[in-house]
């Protein structure tokens, strides 16, 4: 059987008479990083609702695990073992952090002791004196991080993230970087949508570049800033 | 987490209260008023279950309602069916609609789900207006057998039921608000798409909570022909019923059970005591006025309102 956790085979998907994702595909191994690059309207978001099931592709066929999930409903491919977050925040604004948390563990997993692992993973994240304030009273970094607690709470074998550190300060994206880091240290596969080249430099261990629906590019992150491709679409020179 | 204890013992010391009532109040207007009351605790908190806990607003509750009590008339012309057989049936066939509502939410979400109820009312009309049996658009007279259960007249007997129906309602409400359903329907009503990315699944427990929804509200309406003796499908399908089924939880609070609860019992004994003191037409007027000031000064309702005060209270 191939190797590879995840497998895109051949995606596109249409919105009327526009491609935004056409024939597509991708592989990322168990434990891999992957960031995907690429200009505005290329695509990646597009990519990444296909992966994790809030749209539909056309045609092709997306794997996990060596289980074809392209057909499946998203709360099944988080029950699954992928998870994601959104570029915008979308907490749940009606509770407490710690039902936040709750609710990937009470849906996605088995867990025995759903409060304890809420309160454990949000003092991971450095949330852990918020758990009663509600994602209103939250920053913009806090927001993030409750963002990214909420989908590691599923317990992904898969995390996507999607512009997790748009708009943060340069501290805040190391400190987000580091947990991220650490959550790759654990044996998850990330793919990461970035346009903070520094982040990506860092993260990822392959980078790939999107452009008009296609996958233009495809490099380790050093070699990827040289390419002419990449450079012209997208980084400018 | 939830603590049933208090809240068995408050449900069985109210049921035994409207037991001893029946023996022991003697005005026969306080049971006709009382069931009315009850019937819109049951009503309001049916809707709060769809409109409140997971935010998808049914202005068709009157639909559903007078769904339950044609079903009745249709069940009593038909088989002369007891009044047990009526509510279940009753129940049966408003929970199927509510199946079909909930399935809407596939498609309609916020004004254009809330707008396709308002439709479902008027089909739901229509249909009984153009059905002999039932006697369409003229009514039908019911006539209530003798009572049973050693009660000394029917309404008192319809009473006794109706609180017996208030509690089932809310219990249910309070499971569904402090089990996992409840969780998960939070979630989706804050946010949809989130939540089914969290591994909630958002149709199952919309159909779910709508189906539940729909079955209490037919509920409510099933045993309405034998109390009135009358059915005639202007006031079965009245504004009345939809809009109080909305202002209720919204006026009392629609994040927990009691918010419906103490919103339908405020408001309906306002109506009642206002239909006999001051005028019948002022009572829907009142529903309006109130539901527009609570909006305005309390969105969360009373409970909401309750508890900023006491964290004030507490915090000053």
């Amino acid at each position: 059987m191939n190797a590879a956790l995840l497998s895109v085979e051949s995606v596109s998907k249409h919105f009327g008479g526009f491609a935004a994702l056409s024939d597509v595909s991708l592989a990322v191994n168990t434990g891999e990083r992957l960031g995907i690059i690429g200009p505005n309207g290329s695509g990646k978001t597009t990519l990444i609702n296909c992966i994790s099931g809030a749209l539909r592709g056309d045609r092709g066929v997306i794997r996990f695990d060596n289980q074809i999930v392209s057909s499946l409903a998203p709360h099944q491919r988080s029950r699954l073992g992928i998870a994601r977050s959104f570029q915008i925040p979308r907490p749940f604004v009606s509770m407490t952090l710690l039902d936040n948390i709750a609710v990937p563990l009470e849906f996605a997993t088995q867990s025995k002791d759903v409060y304890g692992e809420a309160h454990t993973l949000l003092a991971q994240m450095g949330l852990g004196e918020k758990a009663t304030a509600k994602p209103t009273e939250l920053t913009q970094v806090d927001l993030r991080k409750l963002e990214l607690a909420r989908a590691l709470a599923t317990r992904p074998r898969l995390l996507i993230l999607d512009e997790v550190m748009a708009g943060l300060a340069a501290s805040e994206v190391d400190e987000v970087l580091d947990i991220v880091m650490a959550v790759s240290a654990n044996g998850v596969a990330i793919i990461m949508i970035e346009h903070i080249m520094r982040a990506i430099m860092r993260f990822s261990e392959r980078v790939v570049c999107l452009n008009a629906g296609q996958i233009v590019a495809e490099a380790a992150p050093g070699a990827i800033v040289q390419d002419p491709m990449v450079r012209r679409i997208y980084l400018g020179a | 987490m939830a603590n049933w204890g208090k809240f068995i013992v408050g449900g069985t010391v109210i049921f035994l209260a409207a037991l001893v009532a029946t023996h022991v109040v003697g005005n026969e207007y306080f049971f006709f008023a009382s069931y009315v009351v009850l019937q819109f605790v049951v009503l309001s908190t049916a809707w709060n279950i769809l409109g409140g806990y997971a935010g998808y607003v049914n202005f068709g509750a009157g639909a559903f309602f007078a769904a339950g009590a044609y079903v009745a008339v249709a069940l009593i012309k038909l088989f002369a069916a007891p009044l047990m057989i009526q509510l279940i049936v009753a129940m049966c066939v408003t929970g199927l609609m509510g199946l079909a509502v909930g399935a809407m939410t596939l498609r309609l979400r916020g004004i254009f789900f809330s707008i396709a109820t308002v439709a479902i009312a008027v089909i739901c009309e229509t249909a009984v207006m153009n059905w002999p049996l039932v006697g369409g658009a003229r009514g039908s007279t019911v006539i209530p057998p003798a009572p049973s259960f050693g009660f000394s007249s029917y309404t008192r007997m319809l009473f006794v039921l109706m609180t017996v129906i208030a509690l089932l309602a809310v219990s249910l409400a309070r499971h569904i608000e402090t089990s996992k359903i409840g969780r998960g329907l939070r979630a989706l009503r804050d946010n949809e798409e989130a939540a089914e990315s969290v591994g909630v699944p958002t149709l199952k427990l919309k159909l779910f909570a709508a189906t539940a929804s729909g079955a209490l509200m037919g509920l409510a309406g099933a045993p309405f022909p034998l109390y009135m003796n009358f059915i005639e499908p202007t006031s079965a399908f009245s504004l009345n019923y939809a809009v109080s089924a909305l202002a209720m939880p919204l006026i009392g609070g629609t994040q927990v059970w009691i918010g419906p609860v103490i919103g339908a019992l405020l408001l309906a004994s306002v109506q009642q005591i206002v239909t006999v003191t001051v005028s019948s037409e002022l009572n829907v007027l009142i529903v309006g006025v109130l539901l527009v000031v609570f909006v305005v000064a309390a969105p969360n309702g009373i409970v909401g309102l309750a508890r900023s005060l006491n964290k004030k209270w507490r915090n000053p």
